[in-house]
């Protein structure tokens, strides 16, 4: 436990270097706004129309194929600090699990889900 | 080298380690980044034949710091199209992943005298957490909430491609990662991160990548490509591409908060360059015994820097890849190759322990000899 409390206090001192930074930087620069300087960038032409719109579905497919791989990794983790302790069936099982996923993922090629366009 | 457990006032020695630690790995890792921002341009001039910075301090030494200087006294332009709350919190979304990240980050083994001559091996790390490698591996990926944030709050087309980019890009290479580190974390028995370099104690032999070969080895040059597009460098710096997408994610940033992608983008790459080292090529051990007289922490650090020398080399030499080429490679070689090395190792590993060494497996005794050892079938099946 007390080493988790280290790293929280490691991760804690990090952020108040970066707050320091970024509030220390707040009160050294200029601020001079006008509406122009404060238009979304396009290249310099005005821009047309916001950016939150729809966009290439695809970017889903890949997330949805990516859950069930990083879930399947979650479980094999520890299965792979313990395996040597369990016998040849953990071996076994860790065959047949990642052979059900290798089914699934050549499923997904099949179909399409990994070609880009 | 043998350290004393001296004590100052009421404080001991091993009771403040942890705080020595956090000081020095946070000010080594951002002390460092300025000089690596300037071997970066210096080394990317030397190879495409031109000059680099060579104005502000002795050749160009303090260029990175002049840099910093400045992008903290800039104007913080603040678009009137974005989304306030999420713009201004994703650059430290993404920086704390990328510090937090040190934390476990083993950078030597103190030997430290206990008194009485007993000495022992205290790891100089920040947190000596037991799931080290788990902890490193989820917050590496915490960093793409900054980016995918940062690329839709700024409502710029330019940031919400780069963002998502970023994100499928991130998110495919990770399961490659991901089955690499399994290896690895297979050879070393462990998920602890000092374990793990404990494990590699000895010679070059010793080192994971050189384990079960060539299964180490093809994990850690799976390990290797993902690294690099994890921490979005070229030739996979398609979220930034500056040709497509003028900056990516960070188009709409300025002063400080811009500096704070630019570091972070540092830092991870230190972070993922220590992996690397603890993971496949023996953390803080030397290449050989004859070399041990070399603190374990001059390793490390060479270690680290000769990666980040192979990546500022990997993106002057190649150059980037289509978006296609990107996902194919990840999804469809990558990944099944990093598997395969993972089901390979284990099942090797199965197959070669000795049977005696494992509780639930068969173990057949040979009639023991008064004047004979006692010898055990080491493949009992």
């Amino acid at each position: 436990m007390n080493a988790y409390l280290t790293a929280a206090m490691f991760t804690i001192t990090g952020f108040a270097f970066i707050a320091s930074t970024l509030l220390i930087s707040r009160i050294l620069r200029p601020s001079a706004p006008n509406p122009d300087k404060l238009e979304t960038y396009e290249c310099g032409p005005l821009p047309v129309g916001d950016a939150w719109r729809q966009f290439n579905l695809h970017y889903y497919l890949f997330a949805l194929v990516f859950v069930v791989f990083d879930v399947e990794a979650a479980f094999l983790y520890p299965w792979a600090v313990a395996f040597k302790l369990e016998g040849p069936y953990a071996v076994a099982e860790m065959l047949i699990f990642v052979a059900l996923l290798l089914a699934g993922w050549a499923y997904a090629w099949k179909r399409g889900a990994l070609e880009w366009e | 080298m043998v350290i004393p457990n001296f004590s100052i006032g009421p404080l001991h020695l091993l009771d403040v380690l942890p705080y020595v630690a956090i000081v020095t790995i946070l000010g080594v890792i951002l002390l460092l980044t300025p000089f690596l921002v300037w071997y970066e341009r210096v080394a990317l001039a030397l190879i495409q034949d031109r000059l680099g910075p060579n104005r502000v301090g002795p050749r160009g030494l303090l260029q990175a710091f002049a840099d910093g200087i400045k992008l903290f006294l800039k104007e913080d332009i603040r678009p009137s199209a974005i989304d306030a709350t999420i713009y201004y919190a994703a650059p430290v979304l993404m920086m704390i992943p990328a510090l937090a990240a040190c934390a476990v980050l083993p950078v030597a083994d103190l030997r430290i005298d206990m008194g009485g001559g007993r000495i022992e091996a205290i790891p100089f790390v920040v947190g000596n957490v037991n799931i080290g490698i788990l902890y490193l591996l989820g917050l590496t990926s915490l960093q793409v909430y900054g980016i995918v944030l940062a690329g839709w709050a700024s409502n710029n087309k330019y940031s919400l491609m780069g963002g998502l980019r970023s994100s499928a890009q991130t998110i495919s290479y990770e399961l490659s990662m991901t089955m690499a580190v399994l290896t690895g974390v297979l050879i070393s028995g462990s998920t602890n991160m000092v374990e793990i370099v404990r494990s590699q104690a000895g010679t070059v032999a010793d080192w994971n990548i050189a384990k079960f070969l060539p299964l180490g080895f093809i994990a850690t040059v799976v390990y290797l490509i993902a690294m690099v597009a994890e921490t979005n460098r070229a030739p996979f710096d398609l979220p930034e591409a500056e040709s497509e997408l003028v900056a990516g994610f960070h188009t709409e940033y300025s002063s400080m908060k811009f500096a704070m992608f630019f570091m972070c983008e540092y830092a991870s790459m230190l972070v993922i360059s220590g992996v690397a080292t603890a993971l496949w090529f023996g953390g803080w051990n030397s290449p050989h015994p004859a070399l041990n007289f070399v603190p374990g922490f001059v390793w490390f650090i060479l270690k680290v820097v000769a990666f980040v020398m192979v990546y500022v080399w990997v993106r002057a030499t190649l150059p980037r890849l289509r978006y296609d080429a990107l996902m194919a490679l990840g999804w469809k070689r990558l990944l099944p190759i990093a598997l395969a090395a993972l089901v390979l190792t284990a099942t090797w590993d199965a197959v070669r322990t000795p049977a005696d060494k494992k509780s639930g497996w068969p173990v057949i005794e040979a009639p023991h000899d008064a004047d004979k050892p006692v010898a055990r079938a080491s493949n009992a099946r």
